[in-house]
């Protein structure tokens, strides 16, 4: 079968074509395509060992001018439920988080109209002078919006809020990195360039990022294949992403509605985008979007992390899915996989490590 | 052989599935110990492939638990209750009838599912006259009903052997029995989780039974408790003999162990996905002569269950809106599917959606004359 030869050749790593993984992403053969992604992964991280990260997810606004179809969270300006967290509001978060032994601070919030540069200059500043936490905050939209409303360029904008103490970009806003589905599902976010072109201005200035696939909606396999080409190339380029977390659309209280994407469609895609970024170190289960269980059996389709206790999360809940995990959970799953759980920070340096038991 | 599979830790077993060979006892415990989950899902999926092909069945029916009131208790049940306890209850025949009627009205299912308590006054002829009420209402429908565990007690209450009691059931109306009851068989498991439970010789002695009479039957395994791999192994091989002996096991089903409100709850192993796919695809490994692997997607959630699609099963169970037990166990899973979800679902892996009846024949609905 032909299938076996392209599965065979990724699982001894070696790189995909656009057609081969096209081919990959209509193979419902899941075990076969789990197995090939669990080799590549082991191949990458042969010691024994999966990770999370401890961190809270703060959303600073909710107050958006994007109106994106698919998403659940925001709220347009003037709207009475719209808000914006103050300083002291963010600092209580981050200070009740470091005492959980959170290493990482996940701040997203919408395109607001009127928050600029110094806004989030001012807030990062505040955090760092108060806390040793990595600040792992802004996604790519936000970094463009953030540089229109303050009339600036992309470079000063990110050299300013580096500067002040933001440390990585976290890889949402990506979606899916091909402008027909972007202009049908958000019209006013960044362009697939403009996304890409902010994580290649970070990568320039020595920041580093994660990347993202929301999959599940109105895009094809073909789309998903641009997006994940999308990502290896610019990573050939730059070296800038740390590790790639797909997830899949969460369609409840949204404007775009239809049914979610299932455990197979998510597996299949998570083993593709293992195969795929060769150049990428981590993929990321997302216990979030999925639940414990499927991000457990993840962890045995090519994801070597489990991502973060998440602390806080309020996006994905609007959504209203709810899965609640705490950390000693999280180590539980990655044991009951037959791993080493380990916490680790923003770069995926081990800062713990927690043997599986005997027996 | 495939590369990736051939470092696999259990790439000889696999071979031997390759191969057509039966598995062994120490295949099955070097399975259950494994976390090479894609490994396992590779081989039962090509088992399942074998027996099934392409085909994914599912089935239109409806649960009636006619009471709650057993004189068993199990302490991993969180459904029971004793007589006159609060939240007991038990349905005549006239409303198990009047709830049938209700649930059909609502959709037309082929199968109605009854299981209850273990009560201990309801006379002999109350289940006979269920039957026969059923039957008179609904010719068309199967009824699959009565646990091992309810039979022998049936017959305990009638005072009759339970192959006497078994025969005047189907003589009621009784088509099939479902599998539930058999927990793990290994007695030392049994005496800890529910030692008020017949022993697992006696479930596999009505089974026999049963499959004697002509009557068909399910199976299952409650895993996820204090049972270890051996004991998993060991009860898919008693299973696997006894169906060597009769043929009247149509499917197998693996039940995770629900104890959130129960005073069991501490026994539980937390839940893993990875050993909720190795419960079907191991089995479906394991029980190389049983044609079917249902997976319960009320247990599963809806994710993994289609997940385990793809690991052996081909089975995806019913449309069910009646199922009280698993819920009061703190089951987090929508309580009914429709018809259309169920195929989407099944179609998502590839497969094609079945409708089957309870004995596996597939139905074929009369297309609606176009006027």
């Amino acid at each position: 079968m032909k299938l076996y030869g392209t599965l065979d050749s990724a699982a001894q790593g070696a790189r995909l074509s656009r057609e081969q993984a096209v081919e990959l992403l209509s193979c419902h053969s899941l075990p076969e395509l789990g197995r090939a992604a669990a080799a590549v992964c082991d191949i990458l991280h042969p010691e024994p060992v999966r990770t999370y990260v401890v961190d809270r997810n703060i959303n600073y606004t909710n107050i958006c001018i994007s109106g994106c179809r698919f998403c659940a969270f925001y709220r347009e300006p003037g709207n009475p439920d719209g808000y914006v967290l103050s300083t002291e509001e963010v600092l209580e978060k981050v200070g009740e988080a470091v005492e959980l032994g959170a290493t990482q601070i996940l701040m997203q919030g919408g395109l607001h109209p009127e928050l600029g540069i110094e806004f989030y200059e001012g807030l990062f500043r505040a955090i760092k002078n108060a806390y040793p936490v990595h600040i792992h905050s802004l996604s790519a939209p936000e970094v463009v919006h953030i540089a229109e409303v303050s009339g600036l360029d992309l470079e000063t904008t990110l050299c300013r809020l580096h500067d002040a103490g933001l440390g990585s970009l976290p890889g949402g806003g990506a979606e899916i990195l091909v402008d027909r589905v972007r202009n049908e599902l958000s019209p006013v976010k960044c362009s697939a360039r403009k996304w890409l072109g902010v994580m290649e201005t970070a990568g320039k200035i020595g920041m580093r990022a994660t990347a993202t696939m929301v999959f599940g909606h109105i895009e094809s396999h073909e789309d998903r294949v641009e997006h994940l080409m999308a990502i290896r190339d610019l990573q050939d380029r730059t070296g800038v992403f740390t590790a790639f977390i797909p997830w899949t659309y969460q369609p409840g209280n949204t404007a775009l509605g239809r049914a979610a994407a299932g455990g197979h469609d998510y597996l299949r895609t998570l083993a593709i985008s293992r195969l795929v970024l060769d150049n990428v170190s981590n993929i990321q289960a997302s216990w979030v979007t999925q639940g414990d269980a499927l991000a457990q059996v993840a962890l045995r389709f090519g994801a070597n992390d489990i991502g973060s206790t998440m602390i806080e999360e309020n996006v994905v809940a609007a959504a209203g899915v709810r899965f609640r995990l705490s950390e000693k959970r999280l180590i539980e799953l990655i044991h009951s996989a037959g791993f080493d759980a380990a916490q680790r920070d923003t770069m995926y340096r081990l800062l713990r490590v927690h043997e599986k038991g005997v027996g | 052989m495939y590369s990736a599979l051939a470092r696999s830790d259990i790439a000889d077993i696999v071979e031997k599935v390759q191969a057509h060979e039966r598995l062994s006892f120490e295949d099955g415990v070097r399975l259950f110990e494994s976390n090479d989950i894609t490994a396992i899902g590779c081989a039962a999926d090509m088992v399942r492939r074998r027996l099934n092909g392409n085909k994914t069945y599912y089935i239109v029916n409806r649960h009636i638990n006619h009471t709650d009131v057993c004189k068993n208790r199990c302490k991993f049940c969180a459904y029971s209750r004793s007589e006159g306890e609060d939240g007991a209850y038990m349905m005549s025949v006239a409303e198990v009838v009047a709830r049938a009627e209700e649930l059909y009205q609502d959709l037309k299912f082929t199968e109605l599912h009854i299981v209850g308590g273990l009560h201990p006054t309801l006379p002999f002829e109350y289940y006979t006259e269920m039957l026969s009420a059923l039957r008179a209402r609904f010719p068309e429908v199967h009824l699959q009903a009565f646990t091992a565990v309810e039979i022998a007690h049936i017959a305990e209450i009638g005072a009759l052997s339970v192959e006497e009691c078994m025969r005047r059931l189907k003589e009621a109306g009784l088509g099939s029995l479902p599998g539930g009851g058999a927990e793990v068989f290994a007695p030392e498991v049994r005496n800890r989780i529910c030692p008020e439970k017949m022993a697992g010789d006696d479930w596999l002695s009505v089974m026999r039974a049963a499959h004697n009479l002509g009557l068909r039957s399910n199976a299952t395994m409650l895993y996820g408790h204090v049972e270890n791999a051996e004991d998993r192994a060991d009860h898919l091989l008693r299973l696997r003999n006894l169906q060597d002996e009769t043929g009247g096991f149509m499917s197998f089903i693996p039940l995770r162990f629900h104890a959130d409100n129960t005073n069991l709850a501490h026994l539980a192993r937390p839940r893993s996905g990875i050993d909720d796919l190795k419960s079907v695809a191991v089995s479906r490994l394991m029980l190389d002569n049983f044609p079917h692997v249902k997976v319960f997607w009320i247990m599963f959630g809806l994710k993994l269950a289609q997940v385990a699609l793809s690991f052996g099963a081909d089975d995806f169970d019913g449309t069910v809106v009646e199922e009280k037990i698993t819920h009061r166990a703190g089951a987090e899973t929508p309580e009914g599917l429709t018809v259309a979800d169920i195929r989407r679902l099944i179609e998502e892996t590839g497969t094609a959606p079945v409708e089957r009846d309870t004995l596996y024949r597939e139905v074929t609905h009369e297309e609606q004359a176009v006027g």
